[in-house]
């Protein structure tokens, strides 16, 4: 059993040189067969495994991560959480994953330093604005904060921001304070850790390399470290859903593109909180380490690369320092890229596939981070009980089928556009 | 990235705009199953982890939509010819 | 005191530079870096560190260098964490340090070395969770202030930064010996080569080294070798020029600080410039990087890399420390003792950590320096090193009196750029070095980042790529006669750590990481090296741990009992070395962040005192104040009176045309709109709807049938290319077979709107006499070529987009000008008015035409109430999936106008419908109010939305609802058609 975490806990290590904690979570051999098999060690399959286990009851479970835990986009992200989502099937899942934020760290006891620092986004022209407006409304109706800043409310809490020579100037923005960051890899850690102290074996090192089914639909995984028979199986594979699907011959509504993001060098407190700019796509924040956090858009074509190319780095660049001309010194460290699996309507999938057993959590584009909580209570829900979370209901995989969509910003079927 | 465009030699990709898997083919609107074909062609993708045939038009230069022969798993690219050569031949994936 | 030597080094001593650190004047000479200049003034304390706030002085005389970091320059040219060891020193520069309060000396935050024992690898995951509420409002805000490193500037940068692109056969980075060389044999061949070096002076180890190539010093033979490069033709030499990214397809990214040795940057001078080099063939000749070895207090100031102290000793003229401690676990720390009293320093003595066999062998060749087969132990001292405790083989301990040790753990390639997309290196037991494995496509590795450490390997394996690299492009010649240098050795036992040791034992200086750091970490089962770097912060700080990551990697692998090759590396991401954003963006900010398109009667606009807003990349005309007039609402509501009682000019020429002939035209149009285009006699315009494949609203503009196989499409503005795009691609893609051209005509064609009652009258003013503008010859929706009054040529449209009686006239782009002010002056007695795009949106509001509000990508043609458009007669994009039931579902919310119930109650774009009554929660959310204005005619505020239901409830009161700024108001649902439903005024 692993050691609880707190100042107690610490201060007593630290007297005796640390030697007394135990490893955060166990490396277990796979056994034979299990009741629910989460493949993928990344956020959202480690928070599936901890609810399947805390919410459901079940005690025999494995992850099944081809590398190491939390190396995936949980590790890769921007770490920025919110509920500030515009259509009526997304507004609900993003809120209890909010919430179930607001509760985490005391949950899994593992300080994820979630910190509430709001999330604002910028307009620029008054067409944006009215978007923000119904965007904010929406959220009101369902209950979730939202605040309209005005120029000189921005201005006051972006003193640095161009509002002098801008070639597209900010007119306000749709301030969310109880959004905010995460430090990404204690998410991992933390769901990981919590889990295997309810008992689930975290494998690591054990990719899946087929997928056994019969006439009941699915019997388990053939995987690199053997066979691993299980009739309850979840795939949270993000960029790698396509591949995995695959296996069980499923082509699906998505295609994996490529996302870079940065981080600067360390700097002492700048940019107060999380901000998007309208007149582009960039949005950047504050580690608590100091450096600045920031991104764009995907690079635009499908790839399974994990590295991006320049035109995006400069486009980024380019945005940042329109937005905060004092950026312009502030040196860029790091550059780094993951795989994020788009959908076609730029909204997730958690749903059954045709195949019985088998079980679908994909589509998450670039906002899978903030979902990790929500993600993992209601893909658990689904695994446990075969049917589909009430605040997970929209994201059924019929919908591109329907008409059903879920399109945020309009975009139509072209996953690089969402 | 840098793309053999035929017409006007290696180009960087930011003159390019990407669309998309060059392997879908427009179902019959006529056809029983349209809807289904449709709504394959329309929102289901291989999305293959390896040899990708897409489609990048060339807007900064000679706007000819090409079919691109690229590997998702490195960026490599194999080559380019324009698409219409391609769909005139009626070439199936 | 100074320690600057009396002669020698690579500074030149007839050009002073002052500088100033801290406040306090110091002196230089120009050659040196910031750091050498200020060893050379004594000065050792220069940083503190991340978590700790040790004191740190200069580990090392490069890029690496984890401890030196300062602020450099002030005010808006503030450039934080910027490393002393990299900075070419010029006269009047000004540095201070940085991450300490109130002083350097002094630093309070240093108590967080008392807590050490606490603040271990990832401490903070385990506490500061109670209570919940205190993360925000007390732990957060503590932790930011003491993090972070040095302070941005909060101004506006005022330099300028610039792109550029250059293309070669041969790219060479690095112009040490091994680059120097590569240049050389491929530029003998003709090719074109591009030699890059982050340095100011090109020459790399040739310039620290004691060494001779031919018998002459290596820096007069790299002096040689840049001047015949230079003396070619198609060589160029870029010195203090960073690649920094290796990218898709032979890119490079490289940055080059072309001012950044000045005080400020000469006038329309770039301060730095973004390169992208594309090279066929790449020799990257990055050298190598030393290891500090792992001991307690490690971090002194005082304690340096061996390799850096004889940089400063022999490149810049500076003894480091009067008596000095080597501790070495190789050969080559020996030089360092041997340079050192070479300089005439003292060196107390050397202390290698090998089998006493080896130390006595080295020590017969250098007979005058006390070698210890030993260890060192920990160094002591407060801010700087005084003595060393030193532990002999036999388990003798002693200490000894210093100012400077200097350590050597062997050399790392610089092997980054290899691993840039993805290629991993590869673990060299025998040597105890990653090496460079698979390759970038064109890329060899010469010299020490390939492992070959000596100068006769760099040499050598130099020429050979040099040579291969431009065979590979075409060019031929032949290997050099290979010039004589004397032996070296490189012989290593590596010592990770040393176990006894007393004191902190830093790997990661910057980020304050520890050997124990990295045992505990293991021990807590994060075991994979990404787990490693992300629980400790391992290679995580500024320098990106250049001189951390593989004493990290070797450390984690003896606590997990396996080999270091299974342990592998953490991923080498660009930047090599951390990049200004500013250079990245370029001229792209402020202004000129993006293109900035003007409408052809943007002079004549500007002449009128018209206010502007950006329309995408567009800047257009919002209103025209009128005399007295301030804000919109007083000029907008005048301009639209006038439209409707009198006649407007407004510039439509945004919108996307498109020319499109051929046999096939008519095929291509029909597939491409929704509706149908079949029965458009020549002459005639047709309103049409595109749609996506998925069945939902694309687009929607006019067709005009110019000719039997011609017609002229508009697009919306903001998708003009997007429809460009996409009519290229169902023709080269969907139906080759066409035979049909188009291309766009929107910068070609100048067009304007001439609305109103009078519209007719002043256009007859402006055209040829002869023209029939009666609505027998020129009814609603003709279109026509058409002479002006001085006989140029236009096109008329007469369509209307404001309800009224109207036309579109065209001319070509640059009559534009000429065109809209001979309106405008052709209709004053008729009361013409210029308006804007307000005007404009008021005006189609109160007609009911939709735009970018209601083609939002998530409305159906039947939502916005033209479903019944859709022909049911012919195959087009759309057509299939647009009839699926979902999207024609009555449920759906439709567009529908609405006027407010209290009529001087306002409106406001994005509220949102809730039945009356109804409680202001999602359950009764109906759909959101698209567009809203105030109708002047009407004289109340009107709207459109989409509501569910829409079309059925015209009569019906609903609440709209604003809750995030708390307004709402009670509306009635009408007809979208607020002005002359029947159409009589545009038929009139």
């Amino acid at each position: 059993m692993a050691s609880r975490y707190s100042i107690f806990s610490l201060l007593r290590e630290s007297l005796r040189g640390h030697r007394g904690w135990t490893p955060a979570w166990r490396d277990p051999e796979p056994r034979p067969a299990y009741d629910f098999i989460v493949v993928g060690g990344g956020g959202h399959g480690l928070a599936t495994a901890y609810y399947l286990a805390k919410n459901h009851g079940a005690r025999n479970v494995a992850v099944l991560e081809k590398g190491y835990i939390g190396g995936g986009n949980v590790g890769r992200n921007t770490t920025i959480i919110r509920s500030n989502y515009l259509m009526p099937g997304n507004i609900p899942f993003y809120e209890h994953s909010l919430k179930l934020w607001e509760g985490l760290e005391q949950d899994i006891n593992y300080n994820a330093m979630i910190s509430q620092r709001g999330v604002l986004n910028l307009f620029h022209n008054d067409s944006q604005r009215d978007q923000c407006v119904r965007r904010g409304n929406a959220m009101h109706l369902h209950g979730v904060d939202g605040e309209l800043l005005n120029r000189e409310q921005v201005r006051k809490l972006l003193p640095m921001a161009d509002f002098d020579n801008a070639r597209f100037p900010i007119m306000g923005g749709l301030m969310q304070r109880r959004g905010g960051t995460v430090r990404h890899d204690a998410v991992a850690w933390g769901f990981a850790r919590a889990a295997d102290s309810l008992g689930v074996d975290i494998i690591q090192n054990c990719e899946v390399i087929g997928i056994r089914q019969d006439d009941n639909g699915v019997m388990g995984v053939e995987t690199t470290r053997g066979f691993i028979a299980s009739r309850r199986i979840g795939m949270a594979c993000a960029g790698n859903t396509s591949r995995v699907a695959s296996l069980a011959g499923l082509r699906l509504p998505i295609e994996s593109h490529l996302l870079q993001a940065f981080v600067s060098e360390g700097l002492k407190p700048l940019v107060p909180c999380v901000i998007t700019f309208g007149a582009g796509h960039f949005y950047i924040s504050q580690s608590d380490k100091g450096g600045l956090v920031f991104g764009g858009s995907i690079d635009m074509y499908n790839s399974y690369a994990q590295r991006g190319n320049l035109p995006v780095v400069e486009e980024v660049c380019e945005e940042g320092v329109a937005l905060f001309p004092c950026l312009s010194r502030v040196r860029m460290l790091r550059s780094w890229g993951g795989i994020m699996d788009m959908s076609m309507d730029g909204s997730p999938i958690i749903d059954r596939t045709a195949v019985d057993g088998l079980y679908l959590n994909a589509g998450w584009c670039y906002g899978g981070f903030k979902a990790t909580p929500a993600s993992g209570w209601c893909f658990a829900h689904l695994l446990a009980t075969d049917q589909p979370h009430d605040v997970a209901r929209a994201y059924r995989l019929d919908r591109f089928a329907t008409g059903r969509l879920i399109d945020e910003n309009g975009s139509g079927a072209h996953p690089n556009r969402h | 990235m840098r793309i053999p465009c035929p017409h006007c030699g290696p180009r960087t990709h930011e003159e390019f705009t990407y669309y998309g898997d060059a392997t879908v083919r427009r179902p019959s609107s006529s056809s029983p199953d349209a809807v289904a074909a449709f709504y394959d062609y329309v929102y289901t993708r291989d999305n293959p982890f390896g040899l990708h045939r897409e489609l990048w038009f060339h807007q900064g230069g000679c706007h000819e939509w090409l079919v691109v022969e690229r590997d998702t798993r490195n960026h490599a690219i194999k080559g380019a010819v324009p698409a219409r050569d391609v769909f005139k031949a009626g070439e199936s994936k | 005191m100074s320690s600057r030597l009396a002669q020698g080094g690579m500074i030149n001593r007839q050009q002073a530079c002052r500088f100033a650190f801290d406040g306090a004047e110091y002196s230089g000479y120009a050659g040196d870096s910031l750091a050498s200049a200020l060893l050379a003034n004594d000065v050792r304390l220069i940083g503190r560190s991340f978590k700790y706030h040790r004191p740190r002085g200069i580990l090392s005389a490069g890029p690496e260098e984890p401890n030196a970091l300062v602020e450099l320059r002030s005010g808006a040219r503030r450039e934080p964490n910027t490393r002393a060891t990299d900075v070419e020193l010029y006269d009047g520069l000004q540095a201070t340090s940085q991450n300490r309060w109130p002083s350097l000396r002094f630093d309070v935050q240093a108590i967080n070395g008392l807590f050490s024992p606490l603040f271990v690898a990832g401490f903070y995951y385990k506490t500061f969770m109670w209570p919940a509420s205190f993360w925000e409002k007390v732990y957060e805000p503590m932790i930011r202030r003491a993090a972070g490193l040095g302070r941005a500037a909060l101004e506006a940068d005022p330099d300028h930064y610039e792109k550029s692109w250059a293309h070669c056969d041969v790219l060479v980075i690095g112009a040490g010996p091994a680059g120097l060389a590569a240049a050389l044999t491929a530029a003998r061949t003709g090719a074109r080569v591009i030699l890059a070096d982050e340095n100011f002076a090109l020459g790399g180890r040739c310039l620290a080294e004691r060494r001779t190539i031919d018998g002459q010093p290596a820096a007069d033979w790299a002096a040689q070798a840049i001047a015949e490069l230079r003396s070619l033709p198609d060589v160029r030499l870029f010195p203090r020029t960073t690649v920094f990214g290796v990218f898709d397809d032979g890119v490079y990214g490289a940055v080059e600080r072309v001012n950044d040795h000045l005080p400020v940057p000469p006038e329309f001078q770039p301060r730095q410039r973004v390169w992208r080099f594309i090279a066929k063939q790449t020799v990257l000749a990055s050298g190598s990087i030393e290891r500090p070895l792992v001991f307690g207090n490690n971090d002194l100031p005082g304690v340096m890399l061996a390799g850096a102290v004889r940089t400063y000793v022999n490149r810049y003229a500076v003894l480091p420390g009067r008596r000095a401690v080597i501790f070495t676990d190789n050969d080559d720390g020996w030089n360092t003792a041997a340079d050192l009293v070479a300089a005439g320093g003292q060196v107390a003595a050397i202390v290698d950590s090998r089998e006493p066999v080896i130390v006595s062998e080295l020590s017969r060749r250098f007979p005058e320096i006390q070698a210890i087969a030993g260890e060192v132990t920990g160094a002591r001292g407060g801010r700087h090193v005084e003595s060393v405790e030193v532990t002999s083989r036999s388990g003798t301990s002693r200490r000894l009196d210093c100012d400077l040790v200097a350590m050597s753990g062997g050399w790392s390639p610089t092997l980054h750029l290899t691993s840039h997309k993805g290629n991993r290196p590869r673990w060299d037991e025998e040597r105890s070095i990653f090496v460079p494995d698979m390759l970038p496509a064109g890329m060899r590795v010469a010299g020490a980042a390939n492992g070959d450490m000596t100068l006769g390997e760099a040499l050598v394996t130099g020429f050979r790529q040099g040579l291969t690299a431009a065979a590979a492009c075409g060019f031929s010649g032949s290997m050099p006669t290979l010039p004589r240098v004397t032996d070296e050795s490189t012989r290593r036992v590596p010592l990770w750590r040393v176990r006894q040791a007393s004191g902190k034992c830093f790997v990661d200086f910057q980020n304050d990481v520890t050997a124990d750091d990295v045992e505990l970490t293991a021990h807590e089962g994060y075991r994979s090296i990404e787990h490693l770097k992300r629980y400790t912060t391992l290679g995580m700080a500024t320098d990106q741990g250049k001189t951390s990551n593989v004493t990290g990697i070797a450390l984690l692998a003896q606590q997990r009992s396996m080999s270091i090759a299974a342990t592998g590396t953490t991923t080498f991401r660009p930047p090599y070395t951390p990049v200004a954003m500013g250079a990245l963006a370029g001229h792209h900010r402020g202004m000129d962040f993006r293109p900035t398109r003007y409408a052809p009667s943007h002079r004549w606009a500007s002449e009128l005192g018209a206010s502007f807003t950006e329309s995408g990349p567009w800047l257009r005309a919002e209103w025209f104040p009128g005399p007295g007039e301030s804000a919109w609402f007083a000029p907008t509501c005048r301009e639209v009176k006038a439209v409707r009682s009198a006649v407007g000019l407004c510039d439509v020429s945004t919108l996307g045309k498109i020319d499109v002939q051929g046999p096939d035209a008519l095929k291509l149009i029909e597939r491409l709109y929704a509706n149908n285009f079949a029965t458009l006699a020549v002459g005639r315009a047709r309103y049409g709807i595109m749609l996506r494949e998925d069945g939902f609203m694309f687009d929607d503009g006019t067709a005009a049938r110019l000719a039997e196989n011609r017609y002229l499409i508009t697009t919306t503005t903001s998708h003009a290319v997007q429809v460009y795009q996409h009519m290229h691609l169902c023709h080269q893609a969907l139906w080759p077979e066409l035979d049909v051209q188009f291309v766009s005509v929107t910068d070609q064609w100048a067009q304007f709107a001439i609305a109103g009652p009078r519209s007719r009258e002043l256009l007859q003013r402006v055209l040829d006499p002869q023209i029939d503008l009666s609505n027998q010859a020129f009814p609603f929706m003709a279109a026509g070529e058409v002479r002006l009054r001085n006989g140029e040529p236009a096109r008329l449209f007469r369509i209307s987009f404001s309800g009224e009686l109207a036309y579109e006239i065209a001319v070509p782009g640059h009559d534009g000008d000429s065109l809209i002010r001979a309106l405008h002056a052709a209709g004053q007695d008729l009361g013409v008015v210029p308006y804007g795009l307000e005007a404009l949106n008021v005006l189609r509001v109160e007609k009911g035409h939709v735009v970018g509000s209601e083609l939002n990508g998530q409305t159906t043609a039947h939502d916005l109430g033209i479903g019944r458009m859709l022909s049911t007669q012919k195959d087009f994009i759309g057509s299939v999936l647009g009839r699926r039931a979902n999207l024609i579902d009555p449920a759906r919310p439709r567009l529908v106008g609405i006027r407010t119930v209290d009529r001087n109650a306002k409106l406001a774009g994005g509220m949102h419908f809730i039945p009356q009554g109804a409680k202001c929660s999602i359950e009764h959310d109906q759909g959101h109010v698209t567009s809203v204005c105030y109708s002047p005619i009407l004289e109340q505020w009107i709207g459109l939305g989409l509501l569910t239901r829409g079309p059925e409830r015209h009569g019906e009161k609903v609440m709209v609802v604003d809750p995030l700024r708390g307004a709402e108001a009670l509306v009635e649902v009408c007809s979208p058609v607020f002005i002359d439903p029947e159409g009589a005024r545009l038929r009139g």
